[in-house]
């Protein structure tokens, strides 16, 4: 049935034109993610047909009540990284992780309930595979096996929300949730095609999210378009009293802000008057032709659309992989230390006593780059070692966010490739961590500031794999990007193109 | 200033971790090629700079929002427990079970 597949916004005008109902689209969809081809991808963790079905019924049920909301029947898939209420859903919560294998989680996250039936009305299908506990780059570092980058299946899809932009790419679903630490969202839509944002710090609720550093981690939606996301995004964010760093703002309604017309605008030029700035630290000698080229291309798009591009510096780049890879594992191994095999999570068979028990449960649940993290967190943690390495990196992120500040003094938007490469090849990176650290350097300067970014596709590079071209924002400009964005693909097909299967 | 493996066992035990042979040989190495992307954080001066533990506070002054100290996981009585305990390893009534402790 072809009217029941496509975008959050089309699904969500047929839906609301009663020219399909939700069962049908839902239907369609775990068709889809059913066949042996999908399944191939290893993008889902977890999949409930008799749940989703009976919240689709929900839906048409609300619907021809008159109490349907704009997303009201639309399907979506969570990062399994976000906790779903096992008895409503049927789907467990793993964090791509040994140590949860299983887990049933007695609530769901705060995004997933505002997304869901007792929220906007959209359709959980599933979950979604992820780097464990949302630590990695590749989505290789999950403990249930891989996600394949639907444009190559050699390839790697990003990560860590490997499988939610597998997923969209795939056309598994029409949206998807992730999360975003130090380019979480942005990396994987970059390397699949999508579009993703990852908002400024503290707009969407932490509350149910598995915690992995608590100062950074954001939730943010990937989808096919910046509308589509702007749909989203607004449904699934504002404040939520049970996150302690939820921002005390009121709600916002990106979409309308996305096609807010801008002062000095003309049907062809609807970017007239944006100051674009292009940090000559993102443009280094070493970045892949590729890479450079379509993200040239797509800044002269958006010259053509009115923009402005201005040269701006942001000359602590570089220092934001150390400082990044210091705060995050520092506070990953505070938060980890939740995992002791006494409250849920695995537990070792037969220990000698308390301490093995704890040892030998964590040992067993957590995968390389988890213990990894956790040993390189709790080194700077430990006495003697805190001031020249957490609190240094502490200071350098003040810095780093002063940076910005000075560059949105000359500019209205930050842009630059998301990742130094298109996607590489399963392995490429096995066995040396560091490489992968150094490949996340244009993400993570966003994430230490808390500023809001995005991915959207700029066409493609080696081996036809899609180039994601990065726009971050002020503080909660999340507007000013999606609108930016939206032009961008009002007069570009880039976001369009799917992969060839 | 390199690791040693001394120090990796040292670390190990504080984050409640046990390696095998190979593992901590493998991680001694992977953390000494780590630190050495660092040593760069070191050399810039950050006298008199204030650390930025949350991203917001470089926006607006942040102050920890606290909530009431009353049990809230409790409202929904003992079914709420079993539901919260339902994935412990091992618990009899409503407590968690452990290896014996003291003798």
């Amino acid at each position: 049935m072809n009217g029941a597949k496509g975008g959050v916004a089309g699904l969500a005008r047929r839906l609301a034109a009663r020219e399909v109902s939700s069962v049908e689209v839902v239907r369609a969809h775990l068709d889809v993610i059913a066949s042996v081809e999908s399944r191939a991808l290893g993008a889902f963790l977890a999949v409930d047909a008799e749940h989703a079905l009976a919240d689709a019924q929900a839906a048409d049920e609300r619907r021809a009540r008159g109490e349907a909301g704009p997303l009201t029947g639309v399907p979506v898939a969570h990062k399994d990284i976000f906790v779903t209420d096992h008895a409503r859903s049927g789907l467990p919560t793993t964090a791509g992780s040994k140590m949860l294998a299983g887990y049933q989680s007695p609530f769901d996250a705060t995004v997933v309930a505002r997304l869901g039936t007792a929220g906007a009305g959209m359709v959980t299908l599933g979950k979604l595979n992820c780097d464990e506990f949302a630590m990695g780059s590749s989505n290789e570092n999950s403990a249930f096996g891989p996600v394949l980058n639907p444009w190559d299946a050699t390839r790697v899809p990003g990560g860590s929300s490997g499988g939610s932009a597998a997923a969209v790419a795939a056309r598994l679903v029409p949206a998807a949730t992730g999360t975003d630490t130090g380019g979480s969202i942005r990396q994987p839509a970059s390397f699949c095609g999508v579009t993703g944002i990852k908002p400024t710090y503290g707009l969407c609720s932490r509350w149910g999210m598995v915690a992995f550093a608590s100062s950074l981690d954001q939730a943010g939606p990937l989808a096919r378009t910046a509308e589509d996301c702007a749909l989203l995004l607004s449904a699934m964010s504002g404040f939520d009293a049970r996150d302690a760093t939820s921002a005390e703002r009121p709600p916002v309604d990106l979409h309308a802000a996305m096609q807010t017309q801008r002062e000095g605008a003309t049907a062809g030029r609807p970017l007239a008057g944006l100051r674009i700035g292009l940090p000559k630290e993102f443009f280094p000698a070493a970045l892949a032709a590729d890479v450079a080229g379509a993200v040239r291309a797509a800044l002269a798009e958006l010259e053509k659309l009115g923009a402005t591009l201005v040269d701006v510096s942001l000359p602590r780049t570089e220092l934001a992989i150390p400082v990044y890879y210091i705060i995050a594992p520092a506070e990953a191994s505070s938060n980890l230390s939740r995992f002791d095999g006494v409250r849920y999570g695995h537990r070792t068979a037969a220990p000698a006593d308390l301490m093995a028990l704890y040892k030998q449960s964590r040992s067993e649940g957590f995968g390389p780059e988890v213990k990894r993290r956790i040993m390189i967190g709790t080194y700077v943690l430990s006495h003697g070692y805190y001031d020249a390495y957490y609190l240094q990196a502490q200071k350098l992120r003040r810095m780093i966010a002063d940076d910005f500040q000075a560059c949105f003094r000359q500019c209205d938007v930050i842009a630059g490739p998301v990742a130094p490469t298109v996607a590489w090849r399963l392995g490429a990176q096995a066995g040396d961590p560091v490489k992968a650290y150094l490949a996340d350097i244009f993400t993570l300067p966003a994430s230490l500031a808390g500023l809001p970014g995005m991915s959207v596709p700029a066409g493609t590079g080696e081996g036809g794999m899609p180039v994601g071209l990065q726009l971050i924002g002020n503080y909660f400009a999340e507007g000013t990007l999606l609108h930016a964005a939206h032009a961008l693909q009002q007069a570009t097909d880039w976001h369009l193109r799917e992969p060839q299967r | 200033m390199a690791l040693t493996p001394d120090d990796v066992s040292r670390i190990a035990h504080l984050a409640r971790l046990e390696l095998t042979d190979a593992e901590a040989g493998a991680m001694l190495v992977q953390l000494n090629g780590f630190f050495r992307i660092v040593e760069q954080m070191s050399a810039v001066d950050t006298r008199g700079v204030e650390p930025l533990y949350t991203p917001l506070a470089a926006l607006t002054e942040v102050a920890t929002r606290l909530r009431d100290d009353d049990v809230t996981e409790m409202a929904g009585g003992a079914d709420e427990r079993a539901r919260n305990q339902a994935s412990a390893p091992e618990v009899q009534d409503g407590l968690f079970l452990v290896p014996k402790v003291i003798e």
